[in-house]
């Protein structure tokens, strides 16, 4: 009898959720038969004219379509890779602070990017590396000729990585720091008995010990590999800079929604979504096989 | 000229900022967006998170509404398809459709359930034997414990709707209804406007001047007023989610 009170409770709880999820995640699932379509606005899903691959077909066909996956591809890899490096080394730098409140100082200092938008930070990395920002005027104090940083597809992508990396390395240490007031500190007095230094005992305790979340960390980034980072790419490029830089989903919103191409917006979509799901049930599997972790 | 440090520093850009009227209409939608969108969103997660917990054989659907859960994380229609059901349902120029399609954070709720299993479950036999309900069970014994997670996650959810412009550069089309990302956001974008390559490289020379960098500043006051209050929340937070066990 009580425990049927307590079911009807779950039940209840659920039951808003469950209506939002029906209705924002469940039935957009089923407008993925547009990419199967020639969908024309008007006649609305019910009515627009099959055309089976067609979409597909097409997007295999645009020139720029080799380009975008390339682009998605390194950039996300190389954020992944300097930022992983990043994040580790600096975790690495603060556990060596023994002052407890400049520790505390830094790393409220190295989060707080991390909450800031694309839409303010890429605003202000504009104007830092303008061509009269104060970047160039360093340069020009150097002798060197002012650069036309995201104007040029030679400087753009590194600049992504490196303004991309500068926002999130602080956050992404905070699970490094964690890992590391979890290793033995028996192993240190271990090690320095045996006469090793500040160096060695990094090298031979510190990174043994954090090795398993490095692994794991690395395992579950490897769903972004698709995910080069849509907000911060949206707002500094510019079509100067778009053989480098155009990613798939910068590529969906412009064909999807401003050129209104519903169908092909949504058959690239899907096909992303598609990798992606088998990226995130291979990084669960990998996790689960090495460390024992799963996403769920 | 423009040097590493400001050459004349002065307030007047405070001054004009302060009489732009769109800039504080943008900034009131935001406020009211971060209010709502916390109400609605941490209800909604809190209550679905609640019973998640639970083992199967204490809520005997658990399996079947965590799937549907996973399935909702893992697979999407996507921006377009999304974009047509808001539209369905009446939702564009408004601000639930800011605050409704995202209300249930799939990750945010793993977060929140995973808290609640690391209540312990005497506390929750106790209560029962006390006579309680489930729903006072969650609101006197649960919510209190697990207080540094829901305040990580209120973090977020505040985070998440102020830094937000793409929602209402997609689901919005009166630009006076912007909230304060979006219009800054537009402050920054017109370069992308400009398709003629000469014209580019000049905009890229000069750096943005009419952008006002006092809207920037007044944009992150918020956040930054609240953010060294959450900190230790969320550093928790991010590691009692992360690393289990």
């Amino acid at each position: 009898m009580k425990n049927k009170k307590d079911q009807t409770a779950f039940h209840l709880m659920l039951a808003p959720s469950m209506v939002f999820l029906i209705i924002f995640s469940f039935i957009p699932m089923f407008g993925i038969v547009m990419a199967f379509q020639n969908y024309i606005p008007a006649k609305g899903i019910s009515g627009s004219p099959w055309v089976g691959l067609d979409n597909f077909k097409f997007m295999f066909q645009i020139p720029d379509s080799r380009q975008i996956l390339i682009n998605t591809m390194v950039i996300a890899i190389w954020k992944i890779i300097v930022g992983t490096f990043v994040s580790i080394v600096f975790a690495l730098l603060l556990n060596e602070i023994r002052v407890r409140f400049a520790k505390k100082f830094m790393q409220t200092v190295v989060y707080l990017p991390n909450f800031l938008s694309w839409a303010v930070l890429a605003t202000v990395v504009m104007n830092i590396f303008s061509y009269e920002g104060p970047v160039n005027a360093l340069l020009g104090w150097l002798g060197i000729d002012p650069i036309l940083f995201m104007a040029s597809n030679h400087w753009f992508r590194p600049m992504l990585v490196l303004t991309d990396v500068w926002k999130g390395f602080g956050y992404g240490s905070i699970i490094y720091l964690a890992s590391l007031t979890a290793i033995d500190p028996g192993l240190y007095e271990a090690s320095s008995i045996d006469g090793a230094n500040r160096f060695k005992q990094l090298w031979y305790v510190t990174l043994p010990g954090l090795m398993p979340t490095i692994l794991l960390v690395t395992t579950l980034n490897l769903p972004n590999v698709l995910n080069a980072g849509f907000d911060q790419i949206f707002n500094l490029y510019n079509p100067l800079v778009y053989a480098t830089s155009d990613i798939i989903d910068t590529y969906v919103y412009r064909v999807g929604l401003v050129e209104r191409q519903y169908s092909l917006g949504t058959a690239i979509g899907l096909l992303r979504s598609v990798v992606g799901i088998v990226l995130i049930l291979s990084a669960n599997k990998l996790a689960q096989k090495f460390t024992d972790y799963r996403i769920f | 000229m423009v040097s590493i440090f400001p050459v004349h520093p002065t307030f007047s850009s405070y001054e004009k900022l302060l009489s732009d009227s769109q800039f504080w209409r943008s900034f009131m939608i935001s406020v009211e967006r971060v209010g709502l969108g916390l109400i609605v969103n941490m209800s909604l997660m809190i209550l679905a998170a609640y019973p998640l917990s639970k083992s199967s054989k204490q809520f005997r659907a658990q399996k079947v509404y965590m799937n549907i859960v996973i399935i909702a994380m893992l697979f999407s229609g996507g921006l377009i398809p999304t974009f047509m059901v808001v539209k369905g349902l009446h939702l564009l120029d408004s601000i639930w459709a800011l605050i409704l399609p995202g209300a249930v954070a799939v990750g945010n709720v793993i977060l929140l359930m995973n808290a609640f299993r690391a209540v312990p479950k005497s506390l929750e036999e106790a209560a029962t034997i006390d006579g309680a309900s489930q729903w006072r069970i969650l609101s006197t014994i649960y919510v209190p414990v697990v207080l540094p997670t829901i305040a990580t996650v209120t973090l977020f959810t505040i985070v998440g709707h102020w830094n937000d412009y793409f929602g209402a550069l997609v689901y919005i089309n009166k630009t006076s209804n912007y909230p304060l990302q979006t219009y800054i956001q537009q402050l920054s974008i017109d370069a992308q406007n400009i398709t003629d390559p000469q014209k580019l490289i000049e905009y890229a020379k000069i750096s943005n001047r009419t952008l006002n960098a006092a809207k920037i500043v007044v944009s992150t006051l918020p956040l930054l007023l609240i953010y060294p209050f959450m900190q230790k929340y969320f550093v928790t937070g991010i590691v009692v989610g992360s690393l289990k066990e």
